[in-house]
């Protein structure tokens, strides 16, 4: 009957509940959905870095990524790219040429990263396909075309069909150029890479770097599902002998960090939001005991003893603040499952958030995990929010408490 | 067959310039089944002694013996245990926790003590029908009279199956009819089922019901008269 009895009094002064109630649940639906909103931003930044650059696993020589050496190349790259695609799960397998040079126009230049790649193996690996704004992806046959961001063409103030000149180093250290025509701009929402980045076809690159035409810096490697990407990186450090093997957790450290910050500030959001309501509670709690002295001093003369009376003073408290976490938390699930298939329009801040890499438009994203945490911190809260009034109530002196009006 | 003995019982408050004995050296016996009023006046110390009987408050000094225990020498806890099996409690404000209702509020004591569903629930309706409620069970103390929620308060105190019940000034919130009907109600259930009731009271119709007098004044029994 205690339990009862527990439910029962939380609704005796129902505006004092429903007050806290709603206040509980207003503070753990923000702060589901809050949660919900980073951890969708968190995870779009990181499926469009491993979409637009990184795919999920890349190989290349040892000394590669920290030489950046023309020479560092990866020979009959086009063999070892046939064995992965084989491995169950690899639904693409790209071949780069990657060189850090110059690109300028007649106007100006600009250090990037020149990415020589077969156009059609990498639609299956990334998407800069389609995230042309103009132009079109290596359509014609014509040699020497690139694609630039849209940052790139207007610092260097191309347009579509303009030329510009790559110089570089060949595999001999001699001086080359090459001139190129932009057949298409891209727009990746990520503004640092759309200015750092151009892409060539890996057979206007090789030649021009006299390198052979099975050479590669990279193999980039797009798995089905992020949850195979360490088997199938076991596969491939199989069959690749002695080269470096990486996914993308190693490549991107950041976005590893990304996630983890993501989660750590979400909780302190969370725990922030749950003091202030402890408080809020414990106020409540206290009004509670305070306007029932005489009813506990009655429980304890006609023989309830103190464990009993603080269960019940505990019981209160917990249904009391699990009332308005279970709405909050249904409420936060209901908001954050709707905005997971409709955008938040941030299209008004959209500079600040391409500048981070961030997408504008925010996909909520909600994982089972932290609704069981939230649920469980609600509950501590309770019992924590519990301590004082019942402490203050099994501090009551029954014939004491008996003679209050 | 006296069910509490009490010897020499003092109460003594001390108050910033003077000390009040508020019970001051009382001895006295009470026997099994007894139907006895503690009266006097306004600070005569009834309540105070009431509640000294009842395990409420401690004595300064003195004994409280009940059944050959002596109350005040339980422990905390076997205090609360003592008093939920051998003494029924009946207030002035009746008391009822107003979220349950009648029949909960007789029954909440026998799960305290643990008693079975079966038990509470037979007890319960036989309780209540004695005390002419038997058709308001299922009533919450807000729909129930003063004197139909003190009739509850009674049957509550007779759930634990007590030595004796104490009831503190039980009619003074009751109007005449309401204490005529709790009166015949009690007297009948210590006439027949021999339970001791012992009130402290200002109320003529009490004293008239009473078989014992018991008089109070600063502290002290004036006088002790069985009528």
């Amino acid at each position: 009957m205690i339990v009862s009895l527990s439910w029962r009094n939380v609704w005796r002064n129902k505006l004092r509940s429903s007050v806290i109630i709603v206040a509980t649940t207003l503070g753990i639906c923000a702060g589901i959905f809050s949660a919900a909103f980073y951890q969708g931003m968190a995870d779009q930044r990181i499926e469009k870095a491993i979409r637009t650059e990184l795919s999920h696993i890349q190989v290349h020589r040892k000394e590669f990524r920290n030489s950046n050496e023309i020479k560092d190349y990866i020979s009959d790259a086009d063999k070892l790219n046939r064995k992965i695609s084989q491995i169950d799960g690899v639904v693409g397998v790209s071949n780069r040429l990657v060189i850090f040079s110059m690109v300028s126009s007649a106007e100006t230049g600009s250090g990037v990263k020149i990415v020589g790649i077969d156009p059609e193996k990498e639609k299956l690996t990334t998407n800069i396909h389609q995230k042309l704004k103009e132009g079109s992806y290596f359509e014609e046959k014509r040699r020497n075309q690139v694609l630039i961001g849209e940052k790139l063409a207007e610092k260097l103030k191309v347009k579509l069909n303009s030329k510009v000149v790559i110089t570089l180093l060949d595999v001999d250290n001699n001086i080359t150029y090459g001139a190129f025509r932009v057949v298409g701009i891209f727009n990746t929402v990520n503004n640092a890479f759309d200015e750092a980045n151009i892409f060539v076809r890996h057979n206007d690159l090789s030649k021009l770097i006299d390198l052979p035409p099975d050479a590669c810096h990279e193999i980039a490697i797009y798995v089905s599902d992020n949850d195979r990407v360490e088997s199938v990186k076991a596969r491939v450090e199989q069959i690749a002998g002695d080269l470096e093997v990486m996914s993308w957790l190693n490549l991107s450290p950041e976005m590893s960090y990304l996630n983890e910050a993501m989660d750590l500030f979400m909780y302190i959001f969370i725990i922030i939001i749950l003091l202030a309501l402890l408080f809020g509670i414990i106020n409540t709690m206290l009004m509670v005991v305070l306007e029932r002295v005489k009813e506990i001093g009655m429980l304890m003369a006609v023989g309830m003893n103190k464990i009993r009376i603080f269960l019940m003073i505990l019981l209160e408290t917990v249904f009391l603040s699990l009332t308005g976490g279970a709405i909050g938390v249904a409420a936060g699930t209901m908001l954050s499952n709707y905005f997971e298939t409709r955008p938040i329009n941030l299209a008004a801040w959209a500079d600040a958030y391409t500048d981070l890499g961030y997408d504008p438009f925010v996909y909520t994203s909600l994982n089972v995990e932290l609704l069981i945490n939230v649920t469980v911190m609600v509950l501590v809260t309770g019992v924590l929010a519990s301590l004082y009034p019942a402490y203050k109530a099994l501090r009551q002196d029954p014939s004491d408490a008996l003679r209050t009006e | 067959m006296s069910i509490i003995k009490i010897n020499n019982l003092f109460k003594i408050y001390d108050g910033s310039q003077i000390e009040v004995k508020a019970v001051n050296g009382v001895d006295i016996t009470f026997e099994e089944g007894e139907f006895t009023a503690i009266v006097g006046p306004s600070g005569s110390g009834k309540t105070t002694f009431l509640n000294l009987l009842g395990g409420l408050d401690r004595p300064t000094s003195g004994d409280v013996i009940v059944d050959n225990v002596n109350v005040w020498g339980l422990s905390g806890r076997k205090l609360i245990d003592f008093r939920l099996h051998n003494i029924g409690f009946v207030f002035q404000a009746y008391n009822l926790i107003p979220v349950l209702t009648a029949k909960e509020n007789v029954e909440f004591i026998m799960e305290l003590q643990g008693r079975s569903k079966q038990e509470r629930f037979e007890r319960t309706k036989s309780l209540l029908e004695a005390v002419g409620l038997g058709d308001r069970l299922d009533s919450r103390p807000n729909k129930l009279s003063g004197g139909q929620q003190q009739r509850v308060a009674v049957a509550r105190a007779l759930a634990s199956k007590p030595k004796f019940i104490l009831a503190d000034e039980p009619t003074a919130n009751l109007d005449s009819r309401s204490t005529e009907t709790l009166l015949d109600i009690m007297e009948t259930l210590n006439r027949e089922e021999n339970i001791t009731f012992i009130f402290s009271t200002h109320d003529a119709r009490v004293m008239n019901k009473a078989r014992r007098i018991v008089t109070m004044e600063d502290g002290k029994i004036l006088s002790d008269v069985h009528v």
